[in-house]
């Protein structure tokens, strides 16, 4: 049994148009279909968060929500963070305080970052630590992960 | 870890879902609220559902208000919905509280309350809140709609009294008084993680007294429960730490435990009677 | 020119992983590919009765699937490294199970599809029978058959030196103690991944989303596959964490290349993460029984260990490397005189075991440092003051440990002083006053203590690596390598290397690794031998184009090339920087075949050099670890961690810090969270990051890293060491040290991981 859709998903302000079954999976279609493979999937039940991407401004598990269901609604992937060559502050952050290691997570807790500092941006740091507990980073044991969010806050509160 | 294949139908009314459900229902048709536990058992294939009905678009079904004493959740408001009290006083901080040790920050954008009560996962905090506080449950289907008192609604396990073509539209916390006291504890391994025992405490203190306690225990056997004779007990005591510490052995002594390859029926017996204590301690202060 | 080595510069590798921009092996596509689904084993332990592929044949876009006699042309999969170990040939996993099954995920079948999910689908509809078997689920289980005539206690290795009977008969104590470390894995964010393709015409097969020993890789797949040397090759791209576990050939890695070669379509293979907890290689599980013996000054006088290693299913690659590497440096910094280790290798119904970072070496530390607190306890002095006074002092290093037993791999200390580094730690960590607040708080009612351990790691293994560097004639460099990169920065390091050695800015460096068809040899990137070995190939090379760069630049500039220097690319005499200069890039273009002004010199700025060696390094490190523990619930909070840390010569301090800081929460994991439990019917119950609980940022302390360079490696030009086991090693030591202490009972914890219900065990059973 197929049950197929035609949706169009508007990922980082592009609009794909494109015929997906019901059970694709968002992180299987904005990869699969839409070519961007910047999104990771590491676990598909919902648990890294690896898959994380931002859906109607809010951090998401795009391995949880099918494709079928997230037709008009904007999605931001971290191929949108950069404004052209312009890295966004966290983008720099990670890199200036070797936040990623082999960089497979590292998607992921960007835009669980954005999301979360875009919805409270002076969010405490005890709440910060427990939001950015939301993933799941193998190789860099974390601490320069929280260090490389923080100083990303403190520079979009400064900024803002 | 590729889910098996479904039909899926958004519903645009209450009406639409539970006339869509009626017909999907003999074909393990399911309902699609958050998916935060629903779309993890179908990647494992543990849950093949024939059919999903999508409720996210139905307008009513977000609503979330207080009205006649009772704090009124429709079927898709989201857990993120209480990161910030939602009323004032006592309910409000509690569900607030509780909020944050459910999952994840992005796990709490999608999950909905009712859809807790519906998946009836005994590590559920929602079920716990919502039978120690007497919640009503409203189900609706092509028949109509009844009303149904939370202790009776969760079953067992991941079973609740919810029939297969019914829809979960609402559920109601009465608003407790204003000088009601709470105390939420639960354990987990790690951040985010299913409870592995929780305790709910709510009283008030007349004339430096315990009255009207309540005391939920959720996680430890297989549906949260009110454990109504140490609620008893502690009527009339002083909230000192002699009256906690008997209740919490009480507690313990009278828990039917889960038991798996993990976790002990001793474990869980020992966690409730320090969860019993905390709560009863964290209410008082 | 600012030096560039030793600097915590920025990473090479961060921009495309920053931006989404990386390939990672389910990131890689080719058209007309096909999607590869297993069908795995559902016994522990099974005779394989029938396998009905109809239905799953039947199915509409099923191009494929393959049983055993698919493939029977292709044997089991061989070991890489312990090749000669006839012996346990038998042991090998054949690529689909034939006849008999024995894990949970053993792969049977093979489907091939258009698309993933209905690769599953059809996978689903495979119909196997089985009969099943018993079962041997512990690895204290009574040894059982694995095949007719040929039981599942696989070796019995001895590592052993002095006079052990002598040592205990003559003891003032001894301790005995029975310690078990549970069954864990490095379980990477990015789970398995291979794609295997045919070039018809060029008839090479390729595989993509390789890792780690890339080169070695490709002569056993060759072999395995009946290929020539030049008609297989492997590609690595970007790899989401190694650990030890990827990279090794698995039964997936041939059947997408016998697949490709046979169907003409490249064959994509992806593992779910249900799949990887099932079958990706796992480690850790050993029971020892050790004991030790002490003089009445408190000086070790022997140690004695008998453990049982629990293998799983199979031996893979890594052939019984692994209870090897446990007794090979067990000592570690510790002056012991006699020592005897015996080593029983238990296949059991489980997944199969192999490396994971500090193989041997983490379960080794717990037994070890268990065993140095235990005899402090008895002895009644300080587990510091015990450790202390056994330490090997600087004066005796270089110090040898050889073996009787010719296999045994000697170890030759090659520098180091680690009363120093006690020293600097407990300093650094302010134990004079540390210590009596500790205590202060256990007399005011906390359950709180500390725990050390001191380690040994071995590193730099040779015996050889080589490297290709060319100058363009832009000036921009190229470094090839046969390295391997699983995330921890390797091109940075090379990059950082080449710019000291060449003289040129790093960020105009291309390092490129893990392509078999670009260099004949390499060493990949496994047991920290890469910064050491990889590292000094580059260096060697690098110096060899600066030396060629001088000569040429000499000619033009009228100067001997002892009195040139070469800052951000630019030749210049030293003593007139401002003066006549050259760029690499315009040497480079003097050096192309036709240019005119090339003379005698062979064209291209460009050099290939190899390091060689015969020894290893020997970096070392303490870990220190406090923990508050919670009586009501169990739970273990490490409030602190420090790792102390000698590396000889850090090429990038930061990254090594990075190295430090993922291993030690490896480690937390493995002491307080990892665990792969199984039933008594060998069913595994932890395959969902549900149940197998790795550390998040609320589990992690803040690690604090102090790392030295005061005992740099005579063996190399370049001085360095390695780091990459160096986070993880004594970890679950130091944490069991300091929960016993935190409870006032030494000797407490005997077995990983002290999960919060084992945790109210000890604390009931003391109460």
């Amino acid at each position: 049994m197929t049950d197929t859709h035609d949706i169009t998903l508007s990922i980082n302000d592009h609009d794909y148009t494109i015929t997906v079954d019901a059970r694709h999976t968002l992180a299987d279609t904005i990869r699969d279909q839409c070519g961007q493979t910047g999104t990771h999937v590491g676990c598909e039940h919902g648990v890294c968060g690896a898959c994380t991407v931002l859906l109607d401004g809010q951090p998401v598990r795009s391995c949880l929500i099918f494709a079928v269901q997230c037709g008009g609604k904007p999605i931001r992937t971290v191929e949108g963070l950069a404004k052209g060559d312009e890295l966004h502050p966290l983008q720099k952050s990670f890199m200036k305080y070797h936040a990623l290691q082999c960089g497979f997570c590292t998607p992921g807790f960007l835009m669980l970052a954005v999301g979360i500092l875009e919805n409270e941006p002076d969010i405490s740091d005890s709440d910060l630590r427990e939001a950015l507990s939301s993933n799941l980073c193998r190789c860099t044991g974390y601490a320069n992960i929280v260090k490389a969010v923080r100083a990303a806050a403190e520079e979009l509160k400064a900024g803002s | 870890m590729k889910p098996a294949a479904f039909h899926y139908h958004t519903a645009h009314s209450v009406q639409d879902a539970v006339a869509t459900l009626a017909d999907v229902a003999p074909d393990q048709g399911r309902i699609l609220a958050g998916g935060q536990s629903l779309v993890p058992t179908m990647a494992f294939r543990l849950a093949t559902p024939g059919h999903l009905v999508d409720i996210n678009g139905i307008e009513e079904l977000h609503r979330l208000a207080v009205e006649d004493g009772a704090l009124s959740i429709g079927a898709c408001v989201r857990h993120a919905a209480f990161h910030r009290p939602v009323t004032d006083g006592v309910l409000g901080a509690l569900l607030t509280h509780v909020a944050g040790h459910i999952g994840h920050y992005p796990i709490r954008q999608r999950g909905t309350f009712c859809g807790s009560l519906a998946q009836s996962d005994p590590a559920s905090e929602w079920c716990l809140v919502a039978v120690t506080l007497d919640a009503t449950i409203i189900a609706q289907s092509t028949r109509g709609r009844r009303e149904i008192a939370a202790a009776n609604f969760i079953e067992g396990v991941m079973s609740t009294a919810l029939d297969d073509d019914e829809l979960l539209v609402e559920a109601r916390l009465p608003l407790p008084t204003t000088e009601t006291r709470y105390g939420f504890q639960e354990f987990s391994r790690r951040a985010g993680d299913f409870a592995l025992a929780m305790a709910l405490a709510t009283f008030r203190l007349d004339g430096g007294v315990i009255t009207d306690a309540r005391l939920g225990i959720g996680g430890a056997e297989d549906r949260p429960r009110r454990i109504t004779q140490v609620e008893a007990a502690l009527e009339g005591k002083s909230p000192n730490a002699e009256t906690f510490e008997a209740a919490a052995s009480a507690v313990a002594e009278t828990l039917d435990p889960m038991e798996d390859a993990g976790t002990s029926a001793q474990y869980r017996r020992e966690l409730v009677q320090t969860l019993t204590l905390r709560a009863l301690q964290s209410a008082a202060s | 020119m600012e030096t560039v080595l030793g600097q915590s510069v920025q990473r090479l590798e961060d921009p495309p992983l920053i931006t989404g921009r990386g390939r990672f092996a389910a990131d890689i596509n080719f058209p007309h590919q096909l999607h590869m689904r297993m069908v795995r084993s559902i016994h522990a332990h099974a005779e394989i009765k029938s396998v009905d592929i109809a239905q799953a044949l039947a199915l509409p876009g099923v191009y494929a699937v393959w049983t055993a006699d698919d493939i029977s042309h292709i044997g089991p999969v061989d070991f890489r490294a312990d090749r000669a170990a006839e012996d346990i040939k038998p042991y090998r996993q054949p690529v689909l199970a034939k006849g008999r099954v024995r894990y949970v995920g053993d792969p049977v079948a093979a489907v091939f599809a258009d698309d993933p999910y209905l690769a599953e689908d059809a996978a689903d509809l495979v119909a196997v029978t089985y009969m099943e078997l018993p079962v041997i689920v512990t690895v204290d289980d009574p040894i059982g058959e694995f095949s007719p005539g040929i039981d599942t206690e696989a070796a019995i290795l001895t590592h052993s030196y002095g006079n052990i009977d002598d040592a205990f008969s003559r003891a003032h104590a001894v301790v005995e103690l029975d310690l078990f470390t549970g069954r864990h894995a490095g379980v990477p964010l990015e789970t398995r991944g291979a794609i295997g393709r045919y070039d018809a015409a060029k008839d090479i097969l390729e595989l993509h989303g390789a890792a780690k020993v890339l080169h070695r890789n490709k002569e056993t797949l060759t072999r395995m596959l009946g290929r020539k040397q030049s008609g297989l090759h492997l590609h690595e791209s970007h790899v989401g964490g190694g650990f030890g576990i990827r990279g090794e050939v698995y039964p997936e890695d041939v059947l997408v290349l016998a697949a490709a070669e046979r169907f003409g379509r490249p064959v994509k293979w992806i593992e779910d993460r249900h799949e990887h907890l099932m079958c990706a290689n796992q480690g850790r599980e050993q029971h020892h029984r050790a004991r030790i013996a002490v003089d009445a000054e408190s000086h070790i006088l022997g140690i004695e260990d008998t453990f049982h290693h629990d293998q799983g299913a199979y031996i893979r690659t890594h052939g019984v490397v692994v209870p090897n590497l446990t007794m090979c440096l067990f000592t570690a910094v510790y002056r012991v005189p006699a020592y005897h280790a015996r080593a029983h290798v238990r296949l059991t119904n489980k997944t199969p075991c192999a490396t994971y970072r500090a193989p041997g070496r983490y379960e080794a530390s717990f037994v070890r440092e268990r065993l140095m607190d235990a005899a402090a306890a008895k002895l009644g002095i300080s587990p510091i003051e015990f450790r202390r006074r056994n330490l090997i002092t600087k004066d005796e290093i270089p110090y040898t440990i050889t073996y009787n037993e010719p296999e045994a791999k000697k170890a030759e200390i090659d520098s180091g002083d680690y009363h120093l580094l006690l020293d600097k730690a407990l300093s650094y960590i302010g134990w004079d006053t540390l210590s009596p607040e500790l205590a202060q708080r256990r007399a005011d009612g906390e359950l709180v203590g500390a725990g050390i351990g001191i380690f040994l790691e071995e590193g730099g293994l040779g015996p050889s690596d080589g490297a290709k560097i060319a100058v363009d004639i832009d000036g921009d460099v190229e470094v090839i390598t046969g390295g391997a990169s699983v995330g921890q920065g390797f091109e940075t390091s090379m990059a950082q290397i080449c710019a000291e050695a060449l003289g040129v800015d790093y960020k105009r460096i291309r390092v490129i690794h893990g392509q078999t068809d670009r260099i004949a040899y390499g060493i990949g990137a496994h047991a920290q031998r890469t910064t050491v070995m990889t590292g000094n190939a580059v260096n060697a090379t690098a110096l060899a184009v600066r030396k060629k760069a001088l000569e040429v630049a000499a000619g033009v500039l009228q100067t001997a090339a002892d009195d040139l220097v070469i800052t951000d690319g630019t030749i210049i005499r030293r003593d007139d920087t401002a003066g006549p200069s050259i760029t690499l890039g315009e040497i480079a273009a003097m050096l192309v075949p036709a240019s005119k002004s090339r003379g005698t010199h062979v064209p291209g700025l460009a050099a290939e050099e190899f390091f060689d060696t015969t020894e290893t390094v020997f970096p070392y490190g303490i870990h220190f670890a406090v923990v508050c523990v919670d009586s009501g619930t169990g739970h273990v909070k490490v409030e602190r961690f420090v790792i102390a840390y000698d590396i000889g010569r850090a090429v990038n301090p930061k990254l090594v810090e990075g190295q430090l800081v993922g291993g030690c929460l490896q480690g937390l994991g493995g002491a307080l969270y990892e665990e792969f439990i199984y039933d008594q019917r060998g069913q595994p119950l932890a395959v969902t990051f549900a149940d197998y609980l790795m550390p998040t940022v609320r589990e992690a302390p803040d690690v604090e890293v102090l790392i030295t360079e005061d005992a740099p490696s005579p063996h190399n030009p370049l001085g360095i060491k390695s780091a990459g086991e160096g986070g993880i090693n004594a970890v679950g030591a130091a944490i069991a040290g300091a929960i016993d202490n935190a409870i006032g009972r030494p000797g407490a914890v005997t077995r990983l991981p002290v999960t919060p219900q084992r945790m109210k065990d000890l604390l009931r059973a003391g109460a």
